[in-house]
């Protein structure tokens, strides 16, 4: 497709909307890199699922949207995501809390401390 | 102009993330963070997918994307319900 034939706001639109996701999910890897125990990484992710692919998503949406096709199929990606990320996250919080994985964080000072 | 350029450098930050989430794959250090990162792939994979057909132009690409995230998510329940009893299904 000529995106060169959309008008410039368009063409704004959708760049900045690609950008957003492309840095959002390279923000989500690197929190899932840095942060330091597995409750920390945790948290991570999330960036990546809502902003990172629902950015993307929704630029697709607009492009598509100008080639005259409608798709059924973004829609269902970004709700399929959405729904089942916090379920995938909860499942793999109580398997580390089943497998004892040790948390980094810091306690409170009027917490005994381990 | 401005589209292509936005287009190359969510594929390249979308790879670059992908490439991260790998090594947090093969570092560890427990098993969760394993299921985690691979579960992070997943979500990348599917933005790199769609990338990759706003690229070619066709649509061809969204159907893969919906399955690549169906199975992703069947993946990490089935995982992380080994992890926590042992096995997948009782």
């Amino acid at each position: 497709m000529d995106f060169d034939t959309l008008h410039w706001a368009w063409q704004a639109l959708i760049a900045a909307l690609l950008i957003v996701g492309g840095l959002f999910a390279l923000i989500g890897a690197v929190g899932m890199l840095r942060f330091k125990d597995f409750y920390m990484r945790l948290h991570a992710p999330t960036k990546a699922t809502t902003l990172g692919v629902g950015g993307v998503l929704l630029a697709s949406m607009v492009i598509n949207g100008f080639r005259g096709a409608w798709l059924l199929q973004e829609l269902l990606i970004a709700l399929f995501l959405f729904v089942t990320a916090p379920v995938s996250a909860n499942l793999l919080a109580q398997a580390a809390l089943h497998l004892r994985v040790p948390s980094k964080a810091p306690v409170p000072p009027d917490q005994p401390q381990p | 102009m401005i589209v292509e350029w936005a287009l190359d450098f969510a594929l390249l930050a979308v790879g670059a993330a992908l490439l991260l989430c790998a090594w947090r794959l093969l570092r560890g250090p427990e098993l969760p963070d394993r299921v985690l990162a691979l579960d992070t792939m997943y979500v990348n994979i599917v933005a790199l997918v769609v990338l990759l057909g706003l690229r070619q132009g066709t649509q061809l690409f969204f159907e893969a994307a919906m399955l690549i995230a169906l199975l992703g998510f069947v993946a990490t329940v089935a995982l992380a319900r080994y992890l926590a009893r042992g096995d997948v299904i009782e």
